[in-house]
């Protein structure tokens, strides 16, 4: 089969409707067991006593069924291609599933004596010192819970080093290619935002940090590979700068699963990076969390990490409160345990290939550029890393926008890339398309960009109204954030 | 390695397409001063059969098989098979948080509905998608009372989940401008909303109801006084069943409720992933934080949903954004949703119910073996009671028979007294009559040897 012949994806399909929950089930109904005391009821005083929330009562199968349906409505992963750009959407394994659920991690109490839970505290050690090593960095915390949580546990711990060392730092530098959860990690640790611009080649320049840099600067917050897929290979340089005057460096992990095994963060002189569990080391997005966002650290923030750590002792393992440098506590227990054990489950599984799988990821994103790039317009035109940013350029002629390209592929059985982002491009359409794609399906994929790129000529109106095949057509944003409608009836 | 799909073949064709001589070249835009010289040490690549033996032989010690009477932030009820089966469903585990709504309204009308039943249980009109667990709602919640009043003094009860109290300060340390001051306990086992007398503009009164000790705070009182100095009232929960009897949040004069849902589905998993939540009277939604899902309706008029208001956020205002926070606890809340449909609003109430009658007898039970209870307030699942004498060895014994019973309160409180010798203890309809009557006996004979 030619590479690049177009084959519909999708095919016709019933999709049944499905009532919002309240407007089903009737009061009595009960979807699941429910206990017995035995014992006389105790009751609350009158001044606290109430009637309990108004939820449905439904049957166990009413909810069984009301779920699958919805589920019907949703693509995932496990449908088809995600190609979603700095999203890292890889296959989520299966055996990290089961590991997550097993019934001693499931029940386990976080207050139980550190002797009754040797099993959490060395997988949690051990993942520490994994992710520590994949970076190239001293030590990591896994409190964090989600990526923008470990961004602003990274900066916490820059703001705690620099009033310790009683400095006075109010600004932070930014790129303007960064991911908009910098600028507001950087605000809520009451930092004001200088902004980096990106250079002629699609990237940060060291002489444009020179003229920035100066003594109210905290830090430089950066992501490499950058949004546009782009190496910043001067960040070395660029690095040595900041701290030269004083500043730490905060490196954004959206970006890992590009350079595993391939680039070193300690020997760059980052200072401290947080990962994406949900992105690089696949555990599942769940369809908007929950993620895990460690962090891992050099030397000069290693006190600075959230506290309590795990220590070992011979062969033991202990909680260490005693931390006086510590941001403190960073999530109510020790993060999101069983989210941990699928990323730890994960490394276990790929060992020293996680390298393998960024040389996939590098190889299948430059492969797309290639394919594509005589058709959509490639603002910066070299080697990319992980992802590559096309715009709708070639396409505005036809009066077809990135948003119709987005929807069109829909259509095709696709879920689009990132659309309208990064700012610093026009129209940004960024497709990352990870390395557990096969050729077979990037090859697909690729055939439907080109047959987009030919509709846009021959029948653009098959891409305005996209997608046509789905549950609902285009929504209504507008009026949704107008007139808000947040909740059903409340009662 | 089975998650890389490429042959040899596949390899040199892709790699002759792009010009690139092998895989190694695809990184030579990496300078020399940011490559990695030596190899990933990590262990060897495990099989599936490795694996599992590997990770079973942990979870073997992981004291999921203790007998626990403890909350404290962690509560232990009963899933249906329902809900974990419904909710592995691939098309909810491995989508991403919907951006492209026409293909991912399952997730948003599910959140949707979450939004909904949360609301319905806090007694506020405005729900978001979720928080990353309870600690953070609070923090973020006190942050969005400082935005609202445009006042930054915050009076935080000493019975807010001390982990809580942590991640709060955790987030205020590089504020300058906040001033944080601790309502202590009163007798009852109350907090002492008295100092707010000599509080200066506060932006809120943070409180946790049932509080830390499981004791049911006066809300309307605390409400009162802190609208009258022109702060709001934020109350938070640890226990969302405490709401299947008692008044919502809401109803009683709260402006702002967080917590941790933990409660409503999912499992305690020795503290993580779990559910924050948080709810706001419609006044102050352009100032909550996180996701929030909207009802709206499609091209050809059919009912829909989509993310919505979402200039508070970081993707748009950037550094003048809300919050950071993007990813939450989507996938918690979805299950919780689940949970929440399958017990009904009739199952939550009776569930409450036993919840509330066996942990007033264990309550019972332990005052008859020489315990005594902090005070008379009501309390739900958890209670404080000040404990016989050598009973922490006792404590300790009974964990070399797996039980753990209870929590000493004086390295959590080591200020406050009253508490130098107060346990915290904790029992849901996961324990039956008989289990309480076991853990009594134990405890009587320890007590008499």
């Amino acid at each position: 089969m030619s590479g690049n012949a177009f084959k519909q994806v999708g095919a016709r399909g019933l999709i049944l409707n499905e009532d919002l929950l309240w407007e089903k089930g009737k009061k009595g109904r009960s979807g699941m067991s429910l206990p017995e005391s035995g014992l006389p009821p105790a009751s609350l005083p009158a001044e606290l006593a109430g009637t309990g929330p108004d939820w449905p009562d439904l049957s166990e199968q009413e909810v069984a069924r009301h779920y699958t349906r919805l589920s019907t409505w949703n693509f995932g992963v496990d449908t088809g291609m995600y190609p979603l750009g700095s999203c890292t959407m890889k296959y989520n394994p299966k055996i990290n599933e089961a590991m997550a659920a097993l019934p001693g991690f499931a029940q386990a109490h976080p207050l139980l004596p550190a002797e009754a839970t040797q099993g959490e505290l060395r997988l949690l050690h051990e993942l520490e010192t994994y992710l520590a090593e994949i970076v190239g960095l001293k030590a990591a915390s896994l409190q964090p819970g989600a990526g923008a949580h470990g961004e602003l546990c990274g900066m916490l711990m820059i703001a705690a080093y620099h009033r310790h060392h009683g400095h006075r730092k109010t600004k932070v530098l930014l790129p303007d290619t960064a991911h908009g959860t910098n600028p507001a990690s950087a605000s809520m640790c009451g930092f004001s935002e200088v902004k980096v611009p990106l250079g002629p080649k699609g990237f940060m320049e060291r002489s444009a940090i020179e003229k920035l840099m100066d003594d109210d600067v905290a830090g430089l917050m950066v992501t490499n590979p950058n949004t546009l897929g782009l190496f910043e290979c001067e960040l070395a340089e660029i690095i040595e700068l900041v701290h030269q005057r004083g500043g730490l460096v905060y490196a954004d992990g959206a970006n890992l699963n590009a350079i595993m095994g391939y680039a070193d963060l300690g020997k760059m002189g980052v200072d401290v990076v947080h990962y994406n569990v949900h992105k690089t080391l696949s555990t599942p997005h769940g369809g908007g969390g929950p993620g895990a966002g460690p962090v891992a650290v050099g030397e000069t923030l290693l006190p600075y990490l959230p506290g309590p750590r795990v220590v070992k002792n011979g062969d033991r393992y202990e909680w260490n409160e005693d931390l006086p440098l510590s941001i403190g506590r960073m999530h109510s227990f020790y993060g999101q345990f069983r989210v941990l054990v699928r990323a730890y489950a994960y490394i276990l599984s790929m060992g020293a290939e996680l390298k393998k799988a960024s040389a996939l990821a590098v190889l299948n994103a430059n492969y797309i550029k290639e394919k594509l790039k005589g058709t959509f317009e490639l603002p910066f035109d070299q080697p990319c890393m992980h992802e590559c940013v096309f715009t709708d350029a070639k396409q505005q002629p036809y009066k077809i926008s990135t948003l119709d390209i987005a929807k069109g592929l829909i259509d095709m059985g696709f879920h689009p890339p990132t659309v309208f982002f990064p700012l610093v491009v026009s129209n940004a359409i960024m497709i990352e398309p990870t390395e557990t794609e096969s050729k077979e399906d990037i090859d697909a994929f690729i055939a439907a960009m080109l047959e987009i790129a030919r509709k846009a000529e021959s029948s653009p109106e098959t891409l305005t109204s996209a997608p046509v095949m789905t549950k609902v057509r285009r929504l209504d944003e507008t009026t949704a954030a107008r007139h808000p409608r947040l909740t059903g009836d409340m009662r | 390695m089975r998650y890389l799909p490429h042959t040899p073949e596949d390899i040199w064709e892709m790699l002759d397409v792009v010009g690139a001589k092998d895989l190694d070249d695809l990184f030579e835009t990496i300078p020399a001063s940011c490559r990695r010289e030596r190899p990933l040490d990590l262990p060897a690549p495990m099989s599936e059969w490795e694996l599992s033996r590997h990770i079973e032989s942990l979870a073997a010690k992981s004291g999921g098989d203790w007998q626990v009477f403890l909350g404290a932030g962690s509560q232990a009820h009963h899933i249906p098979v329902l809900v974990p089966y419904l909710a592995s469903r691939s098309e909810f585990v491995t989508s991403y948080t919907p951006y492209q709504p026409e293909m991912s309204q399952g997730t948003l009308q599910a959140i949707f509905e979450f939004q909904t039943l949360i609301s319905r249980l806090t007694g506020l009109e405005v729900t978001n998608a979720s928080m990353y667990d309870g600690s953070t709602a609070l923090a973020e919640a006190a942050l969005m009372a400082q935005r609202v009043t445009k006042k930054s003094t915050l009076a935080v009860s000493a019975l807010i989940h001390p982990h809580w109290r942590q991640v709060l300060e955790t987030y205020l340390a590089p504020r300058q401008d906040v001033t944080l001051i601790t309502l202590p306990m009163s007798s009852d086992g109350r907090t002492d909303c008295s100092p707010l007398k000599d509080c200066e503009a506060p932006a809120a009164l943070l409180l946790q109801s049932p509080n830390f000790l499981g004791v049911f705070e006066d809300i309307p009182a605390a409400a009162q006084a802190v609208h009258a100095a022109g702060g709001l009232l934020v109350s938070s929960f640890s226990e969302p069943f405490a709401l299947g009897l008692a008044k919502s949040p809401g109803s009683l004069g709260a402006d702002i409720v967080c917590g941790e849902a933990q409660s409503l589905g999912l499992s305690q998993g020795f503290g993580g992933p779990t559910l924050g939540v948080m709810s706001c009277k419609m006044d102050y939604v352009r100032q909550i934080p996180g996701r929030l899902v909207g009802q709206t309706e499609d091209l050809d008029g059919q009912r829909g949903f989509v993310l919505t208001l979402s200039t508070r956020e970081q993707h748009i205002r950037r550094s003048r954004a809300v919050s950071n926070i993007c990813s939450n606890a989507g996938h918690c809340a979805l299950t919780a949703a689940m949970f929440m449909a399958a017990i009904g609003g009739s199952g939550f109430r009776k569930t409450a119910q036993v919840n509330l009658d066996l942990a007033e007898y264990c309550k019972k039970g332990l005052s008859e073996i020489g315990f005594r209870p902090l005070s008379t307030a009501p309390t739900f699942n958890e209670f404080a009671l000040h404990a016989p004498a050598g009973f922490a060895a006792v404590h300790k014994k009974l964990q070399e028979r797996n039980i753990l019973a209870g929590l000493s309160l004086a390295r959590w409180y080591p200020d406050i007294s009253d508490l130098s010798d107060t346990w915290l203890f904790g029992v849901t309809e996961t324990k039956t009559k008989a289990d309480i009557d076991a853990l009594l006996a134990a405890l009587r004979q320890e007590v008499r040897s």
